[in-house]
C-alpha cells in the first residue's frame, strides 16, 4: 500500500510525488464486533520490551536524523489547550505552525520558504474560529478537542453539540474524548453507540478519538478501546488528552498501533495514530518515528495517517536542526516562540 | 544525501560505529598476540590470524598454544593459587569489584572488538555482552566477600582449565573466570581461536587492576591447545562451553583423573506458542530467540512449536516481521542480524539447510547481503525426523511446527537430545507452569527468552551438559563440597573378586529355603542369565543370588523409567514414604543384623548399622520436602525460580564394605528427590540389600522406584552407564570401574558421581547430608516476568 500526499497540503516540493495521496480515505466503521478484540491477549512485559530495544535496534544519524525531524515537523499537530488561551495566543501559536523552523534553518536544509508547515493546529473549540482566521490562505486545518475534553464526563447530546459547534467554527478535525467509565466497565456496546454519533456530528471533519489510556491502564482495555473507535468510525486514534497523569508512551503507542494494524488488516482501512501528551524532546519524536516505520510502514509517516500532539517538542526539534545546520548547539531565545 | 531525497524513503541510511579506537589498539599489537602467563606476555610465536568476518580482513595475529604453553600457564597458576585463596574474601571482592568497574571503562573497546571479531551486531555487544560482563564481575564481587559466611567449609578446587565458545567471547569468559577467581582458584583460559582479542584485551584490563600474577592466565590457540589442557595432570576442574560433540570426547579424555567437571553444551531448544498467548509478543520473541547473535546461541528457541488454533496467524505475523529484519554490517547501529562468526560456520550452516530442503522442508528467508551472511530463515514442512528439527544447526534458522494441546506440546519440546532451555508463550499462568515444570530444561523461560542474569543459574539437562553457570548453583560449581573427598584421598576403591556360579558347599540345613531374587518394577524377578552365583559370609558361603547381566538392567530402567508419577509427588508424600521405609526397617532389625552378622559383621557392628539405616531414612525423610529452591533476585519485574529437580533414572553401584548401610546411603537421598534408581548392591554381600524389597513392598513404595540387579559390579555399571534412558550414575568403587563408568557416561553425557568406596566413613557424618542431595538434584531456573 502507497500512500500520497495529503491534497491540502500542497507540498510538493517536500514530498516526492512518487509517494503522493489524493487525500484521506474516511474510515466509514463497520458494526461492533467484539471477536475482533475479546481474548486478544497484551503481555505488558513483552510489549516493554519491544519498545525499550527498539531505541537500540535502530539509529538515525546526520542529514537522516535532519530528515526525520523534519518529517516530526510535518506531523505536528501544534498543541494549545490552556485556560489562559487567548485569541492572540493562538494567533502566534499560528504564525509558528505555517513557518515552524526560523528560515536560515530551512534554507540549511533546502526547504523552499514557506514549504514546511505542521500537520494541524489543535485547540479548544472557542478557539476555532481565531485558528481559522489565523491560518487563513494556508492548507494547515484546524483541529478541535470537543466531546467535553479532557473528561468526556457532559450528557450526550452536548457533547455532540459542541463536536457540531467546532466544525461548524471551521475546524477540520476533531478529537473527541471517549467515556472511559464504559471502557473500564466493558460496555463495548454503548462505548460504540457514543463513539458512533460523535462520527455523525463530525461530518466531513475528520475524527480522531482520544482513548485517555493513563486512566484505561491495562494493555488488553486499550486494545479493546481501540478496536472499538475504529469500528466506530474513528479516522485516528490518539493516546491522550495531555491531561492524564501518565499520557503518550511507547508501550501504549505499540498497543494502539498493533490494533490499527489488525483492524486494517480485517477491513482494508487504514486508520492513523497520534500520540499526545508529554513527548518534549527531538528524540522522542525519532523514537516513534521508528515504533511506526518498524511496525506499520513508512505511509505512517505521513501526516494523513500519523500526528504529534505535542507543543514544546517543536522548540527542540527545531534546536536539533539548528545544530545540524550550523553545527553549533542552539539557544531557544533564539528561535520564534510557538 | 538531500533531505528532500530522505524524506520521500524515509530510509534510516547508515549509522556506523565508529571503530578507529579499536582499531588503533589493534595497531599497537602489529607484531602479534602472546599468551598472558603469570601476568606477563609471552612472545609471539607460531601465529595464525583471527579475521574479521563481515570484512573478511586480518583483525590480529595470534599465538598457537603448545603444550608447552599450557603447562607454563597452569605452573603460574598452580604457583598463584596457595596465596590467592588465601586472601580474605574482602581482598579477592576488591580485584573483582575492580575488574568490574575496568570493564565499564573500557566499554566500548571491548564491544567494538567484539564485533569485529566475532561479527555480531554492535547494538549486542554494546547493549547485552558487555553489561552482562561487569555484572558478571560486580555479582562475583559479592561472592568473594559473602562466601565463607553463606557457603562455610567449602574450598576452591585449585587451578581452573577453562575452554570457551566463540559466540559470546567475553560473556563467556566473565561466565567462567569470575565465579573461578571468587572461589579462590586460579584460571587458565583458552577463548576460542576466532575469537580471541576481547580476552586478549580482557588480559591487559587484569594488569591495569593489579589483579596478582598468575591468578588470570590465557593461552590463545585451537582444538589442540585445548586438548593439552585438558590432558593437563595439574588441572583441577575443567569447565567447557561449547558443542556436545567435543564435550563428549572432553568427557571421555578426563575419565578417571578425577577432575571436576562442568559442561555447558548444545541445544535444540523449543518455543512453544499456546493459542492464548501475546502471538505478537511471541513473534518478537522469535526475534530474540534465534536472530539473536545469528542464532549462534546454545540456548537459542530453534524450534517453534505452535497450537495448531493460531499456526496460521502466528506465521503470517512472524513473516511479515522478517521483512524488516536488517542483515549486514555489524559495525550498523541499525543491523538486527551480523555476520556469521567464520566461513566454516557459515558453509555448515548451509548443508544442514540443504540437507533440510532436500528433505521436503519449505524455507521463508529474509534478504542478506552477500558474504558471510546467512538470511533470516524460518522453515516450515519438518517432520520432528528431519535434520533441521534434531541437529543444532547454530545460525538463523528456525522451525515451525504445530501441536495440538499442552500434552502434545510437552512431548514434543521433550523430543530431543538435549535440555538447555525452552520458551514458553501464554497469558495463562497455570500453563506456563504446569508446562514449565514438564519440559526437561535447564531454564524455562516464560513469554520471554534469552534473558541472563548472574544472579540465576545457566546450565542444561540431558545431553546439554551438566553444572550451573551464575547464581549460587553456579558458586557451588567452582567449591569442593567440604563433604566431597578429595580425588587424591589415599582410598583405593574395592575390586571384587570373581564369582562362582556353580554350586556351593552345604548353605543352611532345616530352615525353609529363601531365594534371593531380582527386583524389577515392584515384582521380584528371576535374572535373565538364570544362574545365581555364591555370597560368601566371614567363613562360609551363606547364600545364593541372582546373577543379573544387560537384559535385567535394560528391564529394570524400563521400570524406572515407567514410575512418572514419584518424581511429581509432593515432598511430604514421599517423606511419608521414607518414614515408613525405617518403621519397617526397624520393625525387623533383628532379622537384618541377624544377615548383616552371617555376611560378616560383628554383632555390635551389624546392629550400628542397621540403626544408622534406620536413621538415614529419617534424615532424608525429613528433607524431602525441605531441600528446596530459590527465589533468585535477578532483573526487575521478573520473578527468578531455582527449582530443585530430579534428575530422572539414576543409576546406583553401592559400596561393597556396608552392605546395608552403603546401598540406603545411595538409595534414600535420590529416591527422596524424587528419582528412580537401579541399584546394583555390594556384588560381595547383595543379601543385605535384596532383603529390603520385602520393606519396599510393604512400604507403600511405587513400583519401579527403586530396582535391585544383583550379579557383577562393573558389567553392570557399564551396561547403566553406556545406557542412555540413565539420566545420572553414581559409582563407588574402584579407580578401574569410575574411569569406566566415566567414558561410557560420555554417550548421553549423563552425570556422574564417582569415588572409591572406602573413601568415606559410610556410618559417620560423611555418609548423608546435603552434598548427596545436591548431587541427586538438577537445578531449573524459571524466568517469570510479570506487569499487570
Amino acid at each position: 500500500m502507497k500512500t500520497q500526499t495529503d491534497s491540502r497540503s500542497g507540498e510538493a516540493a517536500l514530498v516526492p510525488t512518487a509517494v503522493a495521496r489524493t487525500g484521506h480515505v474516511r474510515n466509514p466503521g463497520m458494526a461492533l464486533d467484539v471477536a475482533m478484540f475479546e481474548g486478544h491477549h497484551v503481555n505488558r512485559a513483552a510489549t516493554e520490551r519491544r519498545t525499550a530495544t527498539l531505541a537500540g535496534r535502530r539509529s538515525v544519524k546526520k542529514d537522516h536524523q535532519a530528515a526525520w525531524l523534519v518529517n516530526a515537523v510535518r506531523c505536528v499537530d501544534l498543541t494549545t489547550l490552556s485556560g489562559d488561551d487567548t485569541a492572540d495566543r493562538v494567533k502566534r501559536l499560528c504564525a509558528k505552525a505555517r513557518r515552524p523552523l526560523a528560515p536560515h534553518i530551512e534554507a540549511g536544509l533546502g526547504i523552499a520558504p514557506g514549504a514546511l508547515h505542521v500537520g494541524a493546529v489543535c485547540v479548544y473549540p472557542t478557539m476555532v474560529p481565531h485558528a481559522v482566521k489565523a491560518l487563513e490562505g494556508s492548507t494547515i486545518p484546524v483541529a478541535s478537542v470537543a466531546t467535553g475534553f479532557p473528561a468526556g464526563l457532559m450528557p450526550l447530546p452536548l457533547r455532540l453539540e459542541e463536536i457540531r459547534w467546532a466544525v461548524a467554527q471551521g475546524a477540520g478535525e476533531i478529537d473527541i474524548v471517549i467515556n472511559r467509565e464504559l471502557a473500564l466497565t466493558g460496555n463495548w456496546q454503548a462505548l460504540y453507540d457514543e463513539i458512533a454519533a460523535m462520527r455523525a456530528a463530525c461530518g466531513a471533519a475528520h475524527m480522531k478519538a482520544i482513548l485517555a489510556t493513563g486512566e484505561l491502564e491495562t494493555l488488553g482495555t486499550v486494545y479493546a478501546a481501540s478496536m472499538v473507535a475504529m469500528q466506530a468510525g474513528a479516522d485516528f486514534i490518539k493516546t491522550s488528552t495531555g491531561k492524564e497523569s501518565v499520557n503518550a508512551t511507547l508501550p501504549v503507542s505499540l498497543v494502539m498501533v498493533r490494533a490499527l494494524r489488525d483492524y486494517g488488516a480485517i477491513t482494508g482501512q487504514p486508520i492513523g495514530f497520534k500520540p499526545a501528551g508529554g513527548m518534549k524532546q527531538a528524540k522522542e519524536a525519532l523514537a516513534w518515528q521508528i515504533l511506526m516505520k518498524e511496525e506499520l510502514g513508512r505511509d505512517w509517516l505521513n501526516p494523513d495517517l500519523f500526528r504529534f500532539g505535542a507543543s514544546s517538542m517543536l522548540g527542540d526539534i527545531e534546536r536539533q536542526l539548528e545544530h545540524h545546520v550550523t553545527g553549533r548547539y542552539a539557544a531557544s531565545s533564539r528561535h520564534a516562540l510557538a | 544525501m538531500s533531505i528532500q531525497t530522505i524524506l520521500e524513503t524515509m530510509e534510516y541510511g547508515v549509522a556506523p560505529e565508529d571503530d578507529s579506537q579499536a582499531r588503533a589498539w589493534l595497531a599497537t599489537h602489529e607484531e602479534g598476540f602472546g599468551h598472558y602467563i603469570n601476568g606477563e606476555w609471552t612472545k609471539p610465536a607460531a601465529l595464525f590470524e583471527t579475521r574479521d568476518p563481515a570484512g573478511d580482513a586480518v583483525l590480529a595475529r595470534i599465538s598457537q598454544g603448545t603444550p608447552a604453553c599450557v603447562d607454563a600457564a597452569v605452573s603460574a597458576a598452580r604457583k598463584a593459587q596457595p596465596a590467592w585463596a588465601g586472601l580474605s574474601g574482602h581482598q579477592r571482592a576488591r580485584h573483582l569489584y575492580a575488574l568490574a568497574r575496568h570493564i565499564q571503562q573500557h566499554a566500548r573497546l571491548l564491544a567494538v572488538l567484539e564485533t569485529l571479531d566475532c561479527g555480531k551486531p554492535i547494538r549486542e555487544s554494546r547493549d547485552i555482552d558487555i553489561p552482562l560482563v561487569a555484572r558478571h564481575f560486580y555479582h562475583h564481587a559479592g561472592w568473594a566477600e559473602i562466601l565463607e559466611d553463606e557457603l562455610p567449609g567449602h574450598t576452591p578446587h585449585g587451578v581452573c582449565g577453562q575452554i570457551i565458545p566463540w559466540n559470546f567471547p567475553l560473556l563467556m569468559l566473565a561466565w567462567k573466570v569470575a565465579p573461578a577467581l571468587a572461589a579462590g582458584n586460579t584460571v587458565v583460559l583458552k577463548p576460542a581461536e576466532y575469537t580471541p582479542l576481547t580476552a586478549l584485551a580482557f588480559a591487559e584490563i587484569a594488569t591495569e587492576c593489579g589483579i596478582p600474577k598468575g591468578v588470570i592466565n590465557i593461552v590463545t590457540g585451537d582444538g589442540e591447545t585445548g586438548a593439552a589442557m585438558v590432558a593437563h595432570k595439574g588441572i583441577d576442574k575443567l569447565a567447557f562451553t561449547g558443542s556436545t560433540q567435543v564435550g563428549r570426547n572432553l568427557r571421555e579424555r578426563t575419565a578417571g583423573s578425577g577432575k571436576a567437571l562442568t559442561l555447558e553444551l548444545g541445544g535444540k531448544s523449543p518455543f512453544i506458542v499456546f493459542e492464548d498467548a501475546d502471538l505478537d509478543a511471541a513473534v518478537e520473541g522469535v526475534v530474540d530467540a534465534i536472530w539473536f547473535n545469528q542464532g549462534q546461541v546454545c540456548c537459542a528457541g530453534s524450534r517453534i512449536l505452535v497450537a495448531e488454533a493460531v499456526a496460521a496467524r502466528f506465521e503470517a505475523l512472524l513473516r511479515a516481521r522478517m521483512t524488516t529484519l536488517r542483515t549486514g554490517q555489524p559495525m550498523d547501529k541499525n543491523t538486527d542480524v551480523g555476520a556469521i562468526v567464520h566461513p566454516v560456520q557459515l558453509e555448515r550452516i548451509r548443508d544442514l539447510v540443504a540437507q533440510g530442503t532436500a528433505e521436503g522442508a519449505t524455507l521463508h528467508q529474509a534478504s542478506a547481503p552477500q558474504g558471510c551472511y546467512f538470511p533470516p530463515t524460518l522453515v516450515t514442512d519438518v517432520a520432528p525426523a528431519s535434520i533441521l528439527s534434531t541437529e543444532e544447526i547454530f545460525g538463523p534458522v528456525v522451525t515451525l511446527t504445530t501441536f495440538r494441546t499442552p500434552s502434545d506440546a510437552v512431548a514434543l519440546a521433550n523430543n530431543t537430545r538435549y535440555g538447555l532451555a525452552a520458551s514458553l508463550w501464554s497469558e495463562n499462568v497455570n500453563t506456563c507452569l504446569d508446562i514449565a515444570a514438564q519440559v526437561k530444561a535447564g531454564i524455562i523461560w516464560i513469554n520471554c527468552t534469552n534473558i541472563l542474569d548472574a544472579g540465576a543459574g545457566f546450565g542444561g539437562y540431558r545431553e546439554s551438559g551438566f553444572g550451573r553457570e551464575g547464581g549460587r548453583e553456579g558458586m557451588r560449581a567452582y567449591l569442593r563440597n567440604p563433604a566431597a573427598i578429595s580425588a587424591s584421598a589415599k582410598a583405593k576403591g574395592s575390586t571384587p573378586v570373581p564369582l562362582a556360579t556353580g554350586p556351593a558347599q552345604t548353605i543352611a540345613a532345616g530352615d525353609i529355603d529363601r531365594t534371593a531374587k531380582l527386583y524389577i518394577g515392584g515384582k521380584q524377578a528371576r535374572p535373565d542369565s538364570g544362574y545365581s552365583y555364591q555370597v560368601k559370609g566371614a567363613k562360609a558361603v551363606v547364600g545364593l543370588a541372582g546373577l543379573g547381566n544387560r537384559k535385567d538392567i535394560r528391564n529394570a530402567v524400563e521400570a524406572a523409567c515407567k514410575t512418572t508419577g514419584w518424581g511429581k509427588a509432593t515432598g511430604h508424600n514421599r517423606a511419608q514414604v521414607l518414614y515408613y521405609i525405617g518403621e519397617n526397617l526397624s520393625a525387623r532389625a533383628g532379622e537384618f543384623a541377624d544377615r548383616l552378622e552371617r555376611l560378616g559383621a560383628s554383632q555390635k557392628t551389624a546392629k550400628a548399622e542397621v540403626d544408622t539405616a534406620i536413621s538415614r531414612c529419617f534424615w532424608y525423610a525429613a528433607q524431602a520436602d525441605k531441600f528446596d529452591g530459590a527465589v533468585h533476585s535477578t532483573k526487575s519485574a521478573f520473578v527468578t525460580l531455582a527449582m530443585n529437580e530430579p534428575l530422572g533414572v539414576m543409576g546406583l553401584v553401592a559400596p561393597s564394605a556396608q552392605p546395608l548401610l552403603g546401598a540406603l546411603s545411595l538409595v534414600l537421598p535420590a529416591i527422596a528427590m524424587g528419582n528412580s534408581v537401579v541399584l546394583v548392591p555390594s556384588q560381595a554381600h547383595p543379601l543385605a540389600a535384596t532383603d529390603l524389597y520385602q520393606v519396599f513392598d510393604t512400604s507403600d513404595l511405587p513400583g519401579g522406584v527403586v530396582n535391585i540387579v544383583t550379579g557383577p559390579r562393573d558389567d553392570l555399571a557399564k551396561t547403566l552407564a553406556a545406557h542412555d534412558g540413565v539420566d545420572a550414575m553414581w559409582y563407588f568403587g574402584d579407580q578401574a570401574g569410575r574411569e569406566m563408568v566415566e567414558i561410557q557416561s560420555a554417550g548421553n553425557l549423563k552425570q556422574t558421581w564417582t569415588e572409591a568406596d572406602d573413601a568415606r566413613d559410610w556410618a559417620g557424618r560423611d555418609g548423608q547430608g546435603r552434598l548427596f542431595l545436591e548431587r541427586a538434584t538438577q537445578v531449573k531456573n524459571i524466568w517469570v516476568p510479570y506487569g499487570a
